[in-house]
Parts: C-alpha cells; sequence; structure tokens
C-alpha cells in the first residue's frame, strides 16, 4: 500500500469535498438541488476552515 | 382472515427495507441497487471506498473501544462503531492484519479521519437506502 502525505489544507479540502458530496447526495432528491446543497456544504467547511484557522493562529499569538 | 391481510401489510416494510440496509452495510452502495438507484449507490459505493483508500494510505488507526470517563467513552466507542460501519472494507483490513501504531503526525491523525468519515459516509448511505425503500423518499 503506498503511502499518502500532504500538507494539512489539502487533506482538509479533500475530506471536505468527498462529505460535501455524500451530504449532497443523501440529503436532497433531484440532481440540481443536490449539486447545491453539496456546493452549499463545501463552501461552508472552508469558511469554517479559514474561520477557524485564523481563530487558532490569533489564539496562539 | 381481516387479521392475515392486516399483519401482511405490517410486515410488508420492514422485509423491504431490511435486505437493502444489510447490503450497503456489508458492501458499500450496494442496497442502492437493490432499490433501484444505481447511480447514487455508485457514487456512495465509490465515495466509501476512496475516502477509506486514503485513511489507510496516510496510516490512519482504528479505534479499539475503551471506557474510563464520558470522553474517552464517546470517542473510543463511536470511533469504533463508525470503523466498524466501513462493513466489509473495515472487516477486510483487520482481516489482512492492518495495524497502523498511533503516532503523534497530522498525517496519521487525518487518516484515522478519514477511515472514521468513511464509516459516517456509509451510516448515511444506509439511512438513506431505509428512507428510499420504505417510500419515506423517492
Amino acid at each position: 500500500m503506498p503511502k499518502m502525505s500532504l500538507s494539512h489544507f489539502e487533506m482538509a479540502i479533500l475530506f471536505a469535498l468527498f462529505t460535501s458530496i455524500a451530504l449532497g447526495i443523501t440529503g436532497k432528491t433531484g440532481k440540481q438541488e443536490q449539486i447545491r446543497y453539496a456546493a452549499y456544504c463545501f463552501g461552508s467547511f472552508v469558511l469554517a476552515l479559514f474561520g477557524l484557522g485564523w481563530l487558532m493562529y490569533f489564539g496562539h499569538h | 382472515m381481516t387479521t392475515a391481510v392486516k399483519n401482511d401489510i405490517a410486515t410488508e416494510p420492514a422485509q423491504s427495507w431490511f435486505l437493502p440496509v444489510l447490503m450497503t452495510w456489508i458492501a458499500p452502495g450496494a442496497g442502492y441497487f437493490l432499490v433501484k438507484s444505481p447511480s447514487r449507490g455508485g457514487i456512495m459505493a465509490g465515495l466509501s471506498v476512496v475516502m477509506f483508500a486514503l485513511g489507510l494510505m496516510m496510516r490512519g488507526t482504528f479505534f479499539e473501544p475503551q471506557t474510563g470517563d464520558l470522553l474517552t467513552t464517546v470517542i473510543y466507542c463511536g470511533g469504533w462503531a463508525a470503523n466498524l460501519a466501513s462493513g466489509s472494507l473495515y472487516m477486510v483490513a483487520k482481516a489482512l492484519g492492518y495495524s497502523a501504531p498511533d503516532v503523534a503526525n497530522h498525517v496519521v491523525d487525518y487518516g484515522t479521519k478519514f477511515l472514521v468519515g468513511s464509516g459516517l459516509v456509509n451510516i448515511l448511505a444506509m439511512v438513506d437506502v431505509y428512507e428510499i425503500a420504505s417510500r419515506k423518499k423517492s
């Protein structure tokens, strides 16, 4: 099994992407709505990622 | 006669959702094929398998049930349940002897989260299959 090593940010984005697709598919019916909801979830994940990242940065300095 | 008909109606939904949900647990995405939603099944299976494979490639660790204070119990028992929700993926990895040491490293930490996430995605799939099979969702 090959070993994988990505940065914190890349892994968090990857996790957000997969989870958003799953939430989009199971959360809504109809292709358009599913895509819109997945995009909304992904945007929320990324926003939270940056928000929490900056929060931790200022908490440290 | 009337009682027999009533009993048939009462037991019909239970018979129709049990097998698809069980199949989804054992082989992620498989239950969708039984409820005739193959495209959803393919995507959910792909997500579960890819997340699990990424977790293994990052050398994530599997949780073992552990009790103690509340937080330890919730994290370890919950993590173990989520790992178990991956069904055959978890069982095959365990059977083949996969066991990564829990080291303090951000890659390993994310790997553990991906392994747990794969199981959680499969739980979402099981709930979705249940709702489709019991006609609560189209």
